[in-house]
């Protein structure tokens, strides 16, 4: 019986000395296919516990990150935006491929904490509370930047940076680099080509561009002629003094 | 008057029907043990999960219930897979049954067989259930989004929430995440047999196969860093390559947390995976049975 033991172990050894290469081959194939990503490691462990970080670590870690994405629910409802972000970190390290995850941390702290900081009323120095309303709206960045690092083959991620851009930050400029990423996705909806010529308008040193594409879309037919196109077309047609008998579009005179 | 002569039947050495035999009454067995109360369990759990999230918005909602749902498939299965099969063998010779059964022309590889295929209906009839409550509860949940989207979203974007609805529902992927989870429950209970074919007890049997479990979803590092020559120390070299040799790697069948999120799995991806787990499953099977075909009883 002994020597069957043996026997039986030697067996195993070979067996796993054979699959070792498959095996190795295996895991590179599932990273190209955007499986495993998720970084299990001793930081981790300090933020969701021993216990969680053994249940993560023995495959529940779905299951794990949704009971994290719970309280972390609660905590917003108890409006503690720090408690919320680190929650959030754990979550999206636990499923950096769900893109909802990532999404829904940034705008919490880009559009939510960064407002409640702003209007913080126990923070008399408004010097102190637009500080540290931007350094929620970089927080809102920091999630959206790395959800792309994970998700480059999903263009929800782009389109919230962008207007995360646009709102936030006023960044004109890279938010019509972002739509352009966005609009770049054939899955995308098709209002995201146009969003980028709208934020090129307000980048300076753009405008020519700008103004070019959006004539283009113009011309495209009247599918394309939507109100904002045109209120763009007619700003940009005086920003760059278009002579009157190459104006396309003649906006309507206000009313008195 | 002469009395008829026996027919004499020639023994068969190998025979699908002893097999088959052996196989339906280790399920009825299994079954008789009440082990599909669990389901009860199971369907609470993720109609429960409603309960948390009705707050949430219904990506999220359906993001939770099926994380939970296929996170409790894979903790169920795993746990019948281990305990059915850690009691199989100890069970029979408590019983006597082993005894009954060996001392007929039943070869050790057929009732060894027999046995585990029983576990395999098990885990297959199990996870045939989980599945149908599972999809069930989805489409109740997704055609009570659909309705509440009819009636409040305005009839401009009415189109793009309903495709967003059924998007974010089922996709094509989740049917082979729910395959792998079954392999890999197949895989516990390969591998929880052998264990059995020379442990001393049900109880070190169960505790070996969650060590082994737990060791073998972060197998992988330490595969990576025995092939890397990341170390210099011999012995933990050796180490590494113990591990990495002897421990089946089960992190490379955990791909549903990524399934849900939306992760598409290429069907070459999927055989390459699926086939893996087979391989594990028929070389612990057969080394299982090489040890007990000199077991002892």
């Amino acid at each position: 019986m002994t020597r069957r033991m043996v026997i039986a172990i030697l067996v195993l050894l070979v067996f796993g000395a054979v699959r070792m290469p498959f095996e190795a081959e295996l895991e590179k194939e599932h990273k190209a296919a955007y499986f495993h990503g998720a970084k299990l490691d001793l930081s981790l462990r300090e933020k969701i516990g021993q216990m969680g970080f053994l249940a993560a670590l023995s495959g529940f870690r779905a299951f794990v990150a949704d009971v994290l994405w719970i309280h972390a629910h609660v905590l917003w409802e108890r409006t503690e935006w720090g408690a919320m972000k680190v929650d959030f970190d754990a979550v999206t390290s636990l499923q950096p491929r769900c893109v909802l995850f990532w999404s829904q941390a940034a705008w919490h702290m880009g559009f939510n904490a960064s407002v409640a900081a702003f209007e913080d009323p126990k923070q008399p120095r408004e010097a102190l509370r637009l500080k540290a309303q931007h350094e929620y709206f970089k927080l809102g960045e920091d999630y959206l930047l790395h959800g792309i690092e994970n998700n480059p083959d999903v263009y929800n991620l782009y389109a919230d940076l962008a207007l995360l851009y646009e709102m936030k930050f006023k960044d004109h400029c890279k938010a019509a680099e972002y739509y352009a990423r966005t609009a770049a996705f054939k899955n995308a909806p098709v209002f995201y080509h146009r969003f980028q010529y709208y934020e090129l308008a307000q980048c300076p040193g753009h405008e020519r561009e700008a103004y070019e594409a959006l004539l283009k879309l113009y011309k495209e037919g009247e599918n394309e002629r939507l109100p904002t196109l045109l209120k763009w077309l007619g700003i940009l047609q005086e920003k760059l003094n278009v002579p009157a008998d190459q104006k396309i579009y003649i906006p309507p005179a206000p009313n008195p | 008057m002469t009395a008829a002569a026996p027919i004499a039947t020639k023994h068969k050495i190998f025979s699908p029907a002893r097999v088959t035999a052996i196989a339906s009454n280790t399920l009825l067995e299994l079954v008789r043990l009440k082990v599909f109360y669990f389901l009860l369990l199971f369907a609470l759990l993720i109609i429960g999960s409603s309960f948390f999230t009705s707050k949430f918005t219904f990506q999220e909602q359906f993001q939770v219930l099926k994380d939970v749902s296929l996170g409790a498939m894979s903790i169920f299965t795993w746990l019948l897979g281990v305990l059915a099969t850690a009691m199989l063998l100890p069970k029979d010779i408590e019983d006597r049954t082993l005894y009954t059964i060996l001392a007929k022309p039943v070869p050790r590889f057929e009732y060894l067989l027999g046995k585990f295929l029983g576990v395999l209906l098990l885990l297959f009839v199990a996870i045939s259930l989980m599945t149908g409550v599972f999809l069930v509860i989805l489409y109740a949940r997704q055609q009570d989004a659909l309705a509440n989207a009819a009636r409040l979203v305005p009839a401009q974007a009415l189109q793009e929430q309903l495709a967003d609805i059924r998007a974010a529902t089922f996709n094509k992927n989740l049917l082979p995440g729910i395959v792998i989870i079954y392999l890999k429950s197949a895989l516990c209970a390969a591998l929880t047999l052998l264990l059995s074919t020379f442990a001393s007890s049900s109880i070190f049997t169960i505790i070996m196969s969650v060590i082994v479990y737990l060791i073998g979803h972060i197998q992988a590092i330490a595969r990576e860093a025995y092939l890397a020559s990341q170390t210099t120390t011999a012995l933990t070299k050796a180490f590494l390559a113990i591990v990495a040799l002897l421990i089946p790697d089960l992190n490379s069948l955990t791909l549903v947390d990524d399934i849900v999120v939306g992760n598409a799995i290429s069907t070459v991806l999927f055989v390459k995976t699926a086939s893996l787990g087979l391989t594990y499953i028929g070389i612990y099977f057969l080394v299982g049975y090489f040890v007990f075909s000199a077991k002892e009883l």
